[in-house]
């Protein structure tokens, strides 16, 4: 595979946004489907600051432990050098752990073959531009710039890589409708991210929040590429 | 021609299509529009790069009003 960037076009510059809406209005534009979640306080940029610094504590205080363990284990007796090897492929392991579960939300499709994705993908690509078009081809997931950062949108779940690029948010959300197409799941998606972006991110559930680099290494190439993809985006 | 499509298993499917000059066609919208929003959709109308609004009620003038299933975390 040749290197991101390479043979892929530059994502256009990030279009103007409008300043974050009056509260009024965003509560008028809600999704309705915040009713079924009703417990949650709604997503913001600072929440999510805050569950991304949380996540990175979590992490540390579990592997923490197995480090620690390894070296007064190595520095105690030598000889128990191969334990300490141990916790410490432990103390490697879970961060990965994390980070392939966030992988999974944008694996592929089950239904790739679906008779109907033809006609789905139409109505998805009328909806996109045609960069984000192009790369949907590719990679089957949909770059859409929001306010809290660049997002993935796939099947089942989507990917927001933070202002900066080094965090990324692994959602897992869905169309609970078995019969839909491919296509047809990211365009529900992708509009009820359009409608109501801090909605989306709070019906959806986080299943990874990490280093972008970390979720890079567990995900299949031709999603890396469109994570890659979302970092010029950011950058451009 | 406006366009009222609801996303299925069929990919897309045309509900209604109207024109603001043509009040049957108009009543004809308004009513499939109402029905399918009492089977449980959500209607959106794309509104320029990146936003969308949910409506309640047909907005005449938009050339295409699209009908989603509610989405839940997964």
């Amino acid at each position: 595979m040749s290197p991101p960037g390479a043979t892929a076009p530059q994502p256009p510059p990030p279009s103007p946004r409008p300043a974050s809406p009056p509260a009024q209005a965003t509560a008028s534009g809600a999704l309705p489907e915040l009713a079924a979640v009703f417990w949650r306080p709604r997503v913001s940029d600072r929440s999510l600051r805050r569950t991304g610094r949380l996540w990175t504590l979590f992490t540390v205080g579990q592997t923490a432990p197995f480090v620690l363990g390894a070296a007064v284990l190595a520095w105690l007796r030598p000889v128990l050098a191969p334990v300490s090897v141990i916790l410490l492929v432990h103390a490697w392991a879970i961060p990965e752990l994390y980070a392939a579960r966030g992988a999974g939300v944008v694996r592929r499709a089950r239904h790739r073959d679906h008779p109907a994705e033809p006609v789905a993908l139409g109505l998805l690509g009328d909806l996109i531009d045609h960069y984000a078009r192009e790369l949907h081809s590719r990679t089957r997931l949909v770059l859409e710039r929001g306010r809290l950062g660049i997002w993935l949108v796939g099947e089942a779940g989507a990917l927001l890589i933070r202002p900066g690029g080094r965090r990324v948010h692994c959602y897992c959300v869905r169309v609970p409708d078995p019969q839909l197409p491919p296509s047809d799941r990211t365009a529900h998606l992708l509009l009820a991210l359009r409608t109501d972006e801090t909605g989306f991110a709070t019906v959806a559930n986080l299943a990874f929040s990490g280093a972008r680099w970390r979720l890079r290494r567990r995900l299949p190439s031709d999603r890396r590429e469109a994570l890659d993809a979302a970092g010029r985006a950011r950058a451009g | 021609m406006s366009r009222l499509v609801r996303m299925d298993q069929t990919g897309h499917t045309t509900v209604a299509e109207w024109t603001a000059e043509d009040p049957v066609s108009v009543e004809a919208a308004v009513g499939a529009f109402r029905a399918q929003l009492d089977r449980g959709y959500y209607a959106v109308v794309s509104r320029g790069e990146g936003c969308a609004e949910q409506v309640r009620e047909l907005p005449l003038d938009a050339q295409l009003v699209i009908l989603r299933r509610p989405i839940a975390g997964g």
